[in-house]
């Protein structure tokens, strides 16, 4: 098969959780209070908004990650004509790799790696 | 020399000519990928049934217990009788959510797993989609799934699950890198990201045998990171029962909840799979060098039953990391990626790519 079929996958996916939810939707009793529709904090009403900003810790961590992630991307195609290039491809690679593992250090060294 | 026994394409071949013989081409077409869709379907579902039964099981041989034993023999039903109940659970919903992605999160989370499962080569000849960057694709994919995990989380409207989801995302896309870096080697030694072709360079040999030390590193690194990806124990603080409840799906329940716990256990299977088939030479036998009759015999044990002992084994051992650890904190996972797992890693690569340089494996 080829690549196309994979919309049957996305389309098969669809139809298991929608059919999932109707025959849930069909059999499931059904029963309302003004509670029930409160989220769940240990029984008591929730205080404050929880839509509000979150710690900058978490931001950080995606930035670094992209930075590394878009090079990984970038590898792969290096990685399947690695073994037919030989000794340019490693050491291309050998300077790309400084130039990160140099990024990696002074995001260390700066304290991004820290949880605050 | 018996390369023809159990060959699944043979099977499908089979069934290709007769329906074209019975109809025109376009319907075969469409009964072929009904055909697909529903085999699928059902091996997903009952995948899901029995790896959860399987996490029971485990759970209680390590505990020292019975586990489920009532419904069905040795309590083989107990997962099914569970869905049946969990189908008929009301759904809540919450009034100050946002209605559409809280109903969308469920979708995401199933379909990323089910698109992962389209390309994993099951048996010889066995496999849905042979793409052509197949080990890319999956990565690719299954990192989507987080994004439900997030949407879910937030849309919630609850601290906890906000809590949760955000946790999920820092750690699975940190995660992420070892994965695929660790994933990049094997790319490297077989010189190719299509998974047919990789299982084909390994006929000699598994790349875990192959490539000396540094292939069983990046074995290794991958165990780690692909346990904390797929946010299971002792990487679970997504759902981290004792302090978030049960972390970014607080608020489902009945078949939504569900879903969203089937997912998590494809998707221990899927990076089981890929685990297989990138070092452990997927659905390939077990040869050992000068051994014509032990090779023989192992010739004869069927690819799938062979794929699936090795897949069966990666999740044991997953599920024995779950019960034996006790649960990181977010700053201690975070430096055991970003301090330890990513430079070992980047590390490794090199050494691998020069060892494929000089030709030092066999």
């Amino acid at each position: 098969m080829s690549a196309e079929n994979l919309v049957l996958f996305f389309i098969v996916g669809v139809f298991l959780v929608a059919s999932g939810i109707a025959v849930a939707y069909l059999i499931a009793p059904r029963s309302t209070n003004r509670q029930k529709h409160e989220p769940y904090e240990c029984g008591i009403p929730t205080e404050g908004p929880t839509w509000i900003q979150f710690r900058v810790g978490y931001y950080l961590f995606a930035i670094i990650y992209l930075v590394f992630d878009v090079e990984t991307v970038f590898l792969y195609p290096w990685g399947v004509v690695m073994r037919s290039i030989g000794l340019r491809a490693f050491i291309e690679i050998l300077i790309f790799f400084v130039i990160l593992g140099l990024g990696l250090f002074y995001a260390w060294k700066k304290g991004a790696l820290k949880w605050v | 020399m018996n390369d023809h026994i159990y060959d699944f394409s043979q099977l499908t071949r089979h069934i290709d000519e007769s329906l074209r013989a019975a109809m025109s081409p376009t319907w075969a077409v469409v009964v072929e990928l009904v055909i697909i869709g529903l085999v699928f379907l059902t091996f997903y579902a009952l995948l899901g049934l029995f790896l959860v039964y399987a996490e029971r099981k485990v759970c209680a041989l390590m505990q020292n217990r019975i586990g489920p034993n009532r419904v069905g023999k040795w309590g083989l039903l107990q997962t099914i009788a569970d869905l049946l109940k969990l189908l008929t659970k009301e759904l809540v919903y919450i009034e100050r959510a946002d209605k559409f992605l809280f109903n969308l999160a469920p979708f995401i989370v199933i379909i990323a797993s089910f698109m992962a499962i389209a390309a994993i080569p099951f048996a010889k000849g066995l496999q849905a989609i042979d793409l052509n960057i197949g080990i890319f694709y999956i990565i690719a994919v299954t990192s989507v799934g987080v994004i439900g995990i997030l949407i879910g989380g937030w849309a919630s409207n609850s601290k906890y699950s906000l809590i949760g989801a955000m946790r999920s995302g820092a750690q699975v896309i940190s995660y992420e890198l070892s994965v695929g870096l660790s994933l990049l080697s094997v790319v490297i030694f077989s010189g190719s990201m299509q998974l047919s072709e990789i299982i084909r360079s390994q006929a000699d040999g598994w790349w875990i045998f192959k490539g000396h030390i540094p292939a069983f590193i990046a074995f290794l690194i991958y165990l780690v990171a692909a346990t904390a990806e797929i946010n299971r124990g002792p990487f679970d603080l997504a759902e981290a029962e004792s302090e978030l409840t049960a972390g970014f799906h607080t608020e489902y329940s009945g078949i939504k909840f569900a879903f969203f716990f089937l997912a998590e256990y494809i998707n221990m299977f899927i990076v089981a799979s890929i685990a297989t088939t990138m070092f452990l030479g997927g659905w390939l036998p077990l040869h050992i060098d000068h051994w014509a009759a032990f090779n023989r015999v192992m010739d004869y044990i069927p690819s799938i039953v062979w794929f699936f002992a090795k897949t069966f084994f990666i999740i044991y051992v997953i599920m024995w990391f779950k019960w034996t650890f006790p649960r990181l904190r977010i700053d201690q996972l975070l430096t055991l990626e970003w301090k330890y797992l990513l430079p070992l890693n980047l590390i490794n690569t090199i050494v691998i790519a020069f060892i494929v340089m000089m030709g030092w494996h066999f």
